[in-house]
């Protein structure tokens, strides 16, 4: 990804943010021109919540030049029932499976060699597990 | 030292990474059998796609989260690291984008090796005290960086905290006050375009943590008119654990005043998040009305000592992850290779 693209998607790349329609209050990510749903112009910002299940899978295991790998990409569904491709993280594919809750964590994507810069964008990982949870199992 | 109108911490966050790396493994490669065990078992190392701006940004959105506080109301945003992704390049402007609290605001790194991350605070408590903003986010992170091989390499960790700072009523701990104590003292320094910091090995102790803690943590107890056992906790930067036992014992803190605060043993010395993160452990379980004592030291050298009374806000203020939730999670890495390659110490070209 060029720098002036990534500087302008800063925001859906940092934090999850899309769009949500005046008219019809559907949501989309990413920002696009017009609302997929009714076709209407007026979007306004909507930061999604960064939750959701592992809708599909598959590990790259022969990343492109400037990423590490091997790595897990999914299709997650998101809870206001969006799908978004990403980069999975703290996790190995073999720990993967359909419906597994994600969340999204902002991550480095992608590094322009050692003296060019860094990507940085939405990644999503395994639900932290919380202590209260632990106890309770 | 004391605003004009009381501040506090009305929200806070932790992050630590997920992978570790055994120091038995460490000593494995580098010394010979027999010698003293490394003064931690096992710390912490950040992930192929982790940097202080990462790790910065999970913590600071846990401390959004948990605070009663309009984003927007925020007027300044730094990071204190020693561990900064570029070189030249503000880190701070890249947390603030992602928490989306660009453009009206205050954003800066702040530079004082392992009290980076307290000067931060510092700085904080004074905006939201001179009425300038309405909240200040304070942020102390490192991906601690050390010599294969060192002395250093067996507890350099990674993690960190971050606090939002707001007026007193909306606050989950009130700093009752602070002080900072600075002199210049050679003991850890890192040139230009060299790659590791070099440090003053038996320079360390006596003339530098221990005399700038005691030092600010005395005048501060005087400043406040309490004794150690006003305190319900009391939370120290965190070298090792030997030095945070026996700062505290020289002040007169009992070993159950430190054990809360005193993360290093399970991921080592987090740098400028050392001290923050032992705070963050400490209001992960602290009851309203408790006072805790925190002390800070970076090598330069300098302290920074805060006096936080516990509010009522606190049991409403701690929904998220906690620092025991980060330090549960871990993950050992392959062996000393594998780390050696995270931490981008194997060059390929
Ligand atoms: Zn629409």
């Amino acid at each position: 990804m060029d720098l002036p693209r990534y500087h302008r998607l800063t925001a859906p790349y940092y934090r999850l943010e899309g769009q949500r329609c005046a008219a019809c209050d559907a949501v989309q990510f990413p920002p696009r021109t017009s609302c997929g749903a009714c076709r209407g112009a007026d979007l306004k910002p909507y930061r999604f919540s960064g939750r959701g299940t592992v809708y599909s899978f598959a590990e790259v295991s022969q990343p492109p030049r400037g990423f590490v790998g091997p790595y897990v990409v999914a299709l997650v569904e998101l809870e206001e029932g969006v799908r978004v491709t990403a980069q999975l993280t703290d996790i190995s594919a073999e720990e993967v499976e359909i419906g597994l809750p994600v969340e999204m964590v902002t991550r480095r994507l992608q590094e322009k060699g050692p003296h060019g810069y860094l990507v940085y964008g939405y990644k999503f990982r395994p639900c932290l597990e919380r202590s209260a949870a632990r106890r309770a199992s | 030292m004391k605003p004009n109108r009381d501040v506090g911490i009305a929200g806070y966050g932790a992050y630590v990474p997920r992978l570790r790396v055994r120091t038995a493994d460490i000593s494995a490669t580098w010394r010979g059998r027999g010698g003293a065990a490394p003064a931690v078992a096992e710390k912490s190392v950040p992930g192929a796609d982790e940097d202080v701006v990462t790790m910065a940004i999970e913590a600071a959105r846990t401390a959004l989260d948990r605070a009663a506080v309009d984003p927007e109301t925020i007027g300044a945003v730094w990071v204190g690291t020693e561990s900064k992704p570029y070189a030249v390049k503000p880190s701070a402007t890249l947390v603030a984008e992602a928490l989306g609290i660009t453009p009206h605001t205050v954003a800066a790194d702040m530079e004082f090796a392992c009290k980076a991350g307290s000067e931060a605070m510092q700085a904080a408590v004074a905006f939201v005290g001179s009425g300038m903003v309405e909240a200040a986010l304070a942020i102390g992170m490192d991906t601690a960086q050390s010599k294969p091989g060192d002395a250093l390499e067996y507890t350099a960790g990674c993690g960190g905290a971050a606090y939002l700072f707001a007026p007193a009523d909306l606050s989950l701990a009130v700093v009752e006050a602070s002080v900072s104590y600075v002199t210049d003292t050679p003991d850890f320094f890192r040139r230009e375009t060299a790659h590791y910091p070099e440090h003053g090995s038996r320079f360390t102790g006596e003339p530098s943590y221990f005399r700038h803690t005691l030092a600010a943590s005395r005048r501060l107890l005087a400043e406040v008119g309490c004794a150690p056992a006003d305190f319900a906790h009391a939370v120290f930067h965190q070298p090792v654990p030997k030095f945070v036992e026996k700062a505290g014992a020289e002040l007169g803190f009992t070993r159950e005043q430190i054990r809360t605060g005193l993360v290093a043993p399970r991921m080592g010395n987090a740098y400028a998040g050392s001290s923050l993160l032992g705070l963050a452990a400490v209001l992960d379980v602290a009851r309203p009305g408790e006072r805790i004592f925190f002390c800070s030291y970076g090598s330069g050298a300098g302290s920074d000592a805060f006096c936080f009374r516990v509010t009522g806000r606190i049991e409403e203020s701690r929904h998220g992850a906690t620092v025991l939730d980060y330090l549960d999670r871990r993950r050992l890495v392959d062996g000393y290779g594998q780390y050696l390659r995270l931490r981008g110490k194997i060059r390929t070209a």
